[in-house]
């Protein structure tokens, strides 16, 4: 009973963490439309650096610089959101599509250094001995995991409030307006380029900060954690939850990770040990299916955004308006 | 002192790249979207080609090589029919997916599925043929020195030659044929050309089938001249998109000259700096494209 019940905690802490990410792409895509390909990337970027900042002093690679928790997470959030700013910068005064493809070059490029940039991330085998908060309580692992979920829920929380709040002040609605209809917002004077990097920006923080978390949380971190099969996890958590809902994000990111977890167990359970890799890798085939699946049969996932059904209809209206029009 | 060797291994690995990028630069100026699951019809193209030599060899033995080359018949046939194959599976996910969603009139929920599918195709191959790397032939080929301090394989040549024909083959049949022009008119103005009468949905076709046939064709080279591996159009990826945009979006010389480029930047980055540095490359190029000349060498700007 208590097993099921750590495991339980164990469970809702990773979770939650997938859903800190699954926010800070929703900031991006949901309410301002903007396609990151490279989220796994980004994650990375913010467990480096708040492994590097936090880690005790070690000869080898850069860093150990034995800061404050809490230092390295700050340091993680700015750091993405610098790198995001960045590449915002240099894509986002064109076609949509060249987003999606730098921020899927971000990802490689960040999984080459962190696999061959030894002297910077340690390379191959990555960073150990992150401090975990309440190391001082880690024999005893439920008070450990308890601990940990609920610095864990205090985060999620906080960003939960901070982008609910975003999203219905006078920032979060010019966002929703350059998604829906760029040209109007561009007629009352709204600068498209500087909003759009400042959502990406600030998404990256989040999934930064996400990352740093997920690092001490585990207290290890290797390059094979962050291929893109986690970016594509993380989008399907946001899909299938509802883009545009922050609700959505959390109830996804839960489902498919319980989801994801449950078959993992199943394959590990029913398949013999010389036969797990390829197992695993129909696990991702099936949830390749169900991306598409959901995109097709109902794409605003679980909890779509609320007003949907209006600005639906709206578009249906301009769009056989435009069809009327000579060409 | 510069190893001039660089300049062939640029050219061959430029030359994959620029036949697959050839399909991306098409599907994005006709079906307006980033493909990204182009790398991996790439591999499936390869696998099918693998699958059809292995049987040839059950049925007829070994068959022996053409001159000083490493394969012989069944290699060639088996890649014109695993172009067919990779082209009647693209349609089909066209038909199952892309078409459903273009339909919708979200194009970024397009490149969204092709994110997903590339996913799905990868992992399905890693499922049935597993990670291990695999090959068409395992024997060493003697690489002939021809001056210059640089050697070349007679595969290479081969291979070098079937590209060139290949890409002036399509160049000839998207300049001068209806086809082509057909495929020209719709990607500058998709409901004008359906207002003058060019069957919209056949032009889509041949978009996917010049495409993935292009892109199976590359694989089969990769798979002659390095390795045969799930990842192998996965890797493909970045450094397609990267020669799609730097030769310019739609322009299928653009394509190829852009493969060139970074296949010769990336194998100049090999001796230079180290092999584990190539794919940055591409990005390296990507970004400085997107800052100085986002439409690329020979692109137009758009009206």
């Amino acid at each position: 009973m208590i097993d099921l019940f750590s495991y339980g905690v164990f469970f809702l802490a990773t979770a939650l963490i997938f859903s800190v990410i699954a926010l800070g792409l929703n900031l991006q895509w949901g309410l301002t439309g903007l396609f990151n390909a490279g989220v796994a990337g980004f994650v990375a970027i913010g467990a480096y650096t708040s492994a590097i900042l936090t880690t005790p002093e070690i000869t080898g690679r850069l860093g150990g610089f034995d800061l404050p928790i809490t230092v390295g997470w700050l340091g993680a959030a700015l750091a993405t959101a610098a790198a995001s700013a960045f590449t915002g910068f240099v894509t986002l005064r064109l076609k949509s599509d060249y987003l999606a493809i730098t921020t899927f070059g971000v990802a490689v490029v960040v999984q080459l250094i962190s696999l061959n940039a030894q002297s910077i991330t340690g390379g191959p085998l990555g960073v150990s001995f992150i401090p975990r908060p309440f190391a001082a309580l880690a024999e005893k692992p439920l008070t450990f995991n308890l601990l940990n979920l609920m610095v864990i829920v205090v985060v999620a929380a906080t960003v939960f409030i901070v982008l609910e709040y975003l999203s219905r002040s006078p920032w979060g609605r010019v966002l929703k307006a350059l998604r829906e209809d760029e040209r109007a917002a561009v007629s009352l004077g709204k600068n498209t380029r500087s909003y759009r990097i400042q959502a990406f920006a600030v998404g990256g923080a989040i999934m930064g900060l996400a990352g740093a978390m997920q690092a001490h949380f585990i207290g290890f971190i290797a390059p094979e954690n962050y291929l893109a099969p986690l970016t594509f996890q993380i989008w399907v958590m946001l899909v299938v939850g509802g883009s545009g809902n922050n609700w959505g994000a959390i109830v996804g990111s839960i489902l498919i990770w319980a989801i994801w977890a449950g078959s993992g167990a199943l394959i590990s359970l029913a398949v013999p040990t010389d036969q797990q890799a390829r197992a695993a890798s129909l696990q991702i085939v099936l949830i390749g299916v169900m991306l598409c699946a959901v995109l097709l049969v109902r794409p605003n996932g679980l909890l779509g955004e609320r007003p949907v059904r209006r600005l639906t209809l709206f578009a249906k209206k301009r769009h056989s308006a435009a069809q009327n029009e000579p060409a | 002192m510069v190893n001039l060797q660089f300049i062939v291994d640029g050219l061959l690995s430029g030359s994959m790249i620029g036949l697959g990028a050839i399909g991306v630069t098409l599907t994005y100026s006709i079906l307006r979207f980033s493909n990204f699951a182009h790398g991996d019809l790439m591999a499936w193209g390869t696998y099918s080609t693998l699958l059809v030599v292995g049987a040839i060899a059950a049925a007829f033995g070994q068959v022996a090589p053409i001159g000083p080359l490493s394969f012989g018949w069944p290699l060639i046939f088996a890649v014109v029919l695993g172009m067919g194959f990779t082209s009647v599976l693209a349609l089909f996910i066209d038909r199952i997916l892309f078409a459903r969603l273009r339909a919708k009139g979200q194009m970024v929920i397009v490149v969204m599925a092709s994110f997903g599918a590339s996913m799905a195709l990868r992992n399905l191959l890693e499922f049935i043929f597993t990670s291990r790397p695999t090959y068409f032939n395992r024997a060493i080929q003697m690489a002939m020195p021809v001056g210059l301090g640089i050697r070349i394989t007679p595969d290479q040549i081969a291979l070098l030659a079937a590209t060139a024909l290949l890409v002036v083959g399509v160049h000839l049949v998207l300049t001068k044929t209806q086809t082509g022009r057909s495929m020209q008119a719709v990607s500058q103005n998709m409901a004008l050309a359906r207002v003058v009468g060019i069957d919209v949905s056949g032009v889509i076709r041949v978009t996917w089938i010049v495409g993935s046939a292009l892109a199976c064709f590359a694989g089969v080279m990769v798979g002659v001249l390095v390795q045969i591996r799930p990842l192998m159009g996965m890797d493909m990826t970045l450094p397609m998109f990267a020669a799609a945009i730097l030769g310019g979006v739609g322009s299928v010389p653009g394509a190829v000259v852009g493969g060139l480029i970074i296949g010769l930047a990336e194998a100049a980055a090999v001796q230079m700096v180290g092999a584990e540095w190539r794919l940055a490359m591409a990005f390296v190029i990507l970004m400085a494209v997107l800052l100085i000349r986002p439409i690329g060498i020979f692109g137009v700007e758009e009206r």
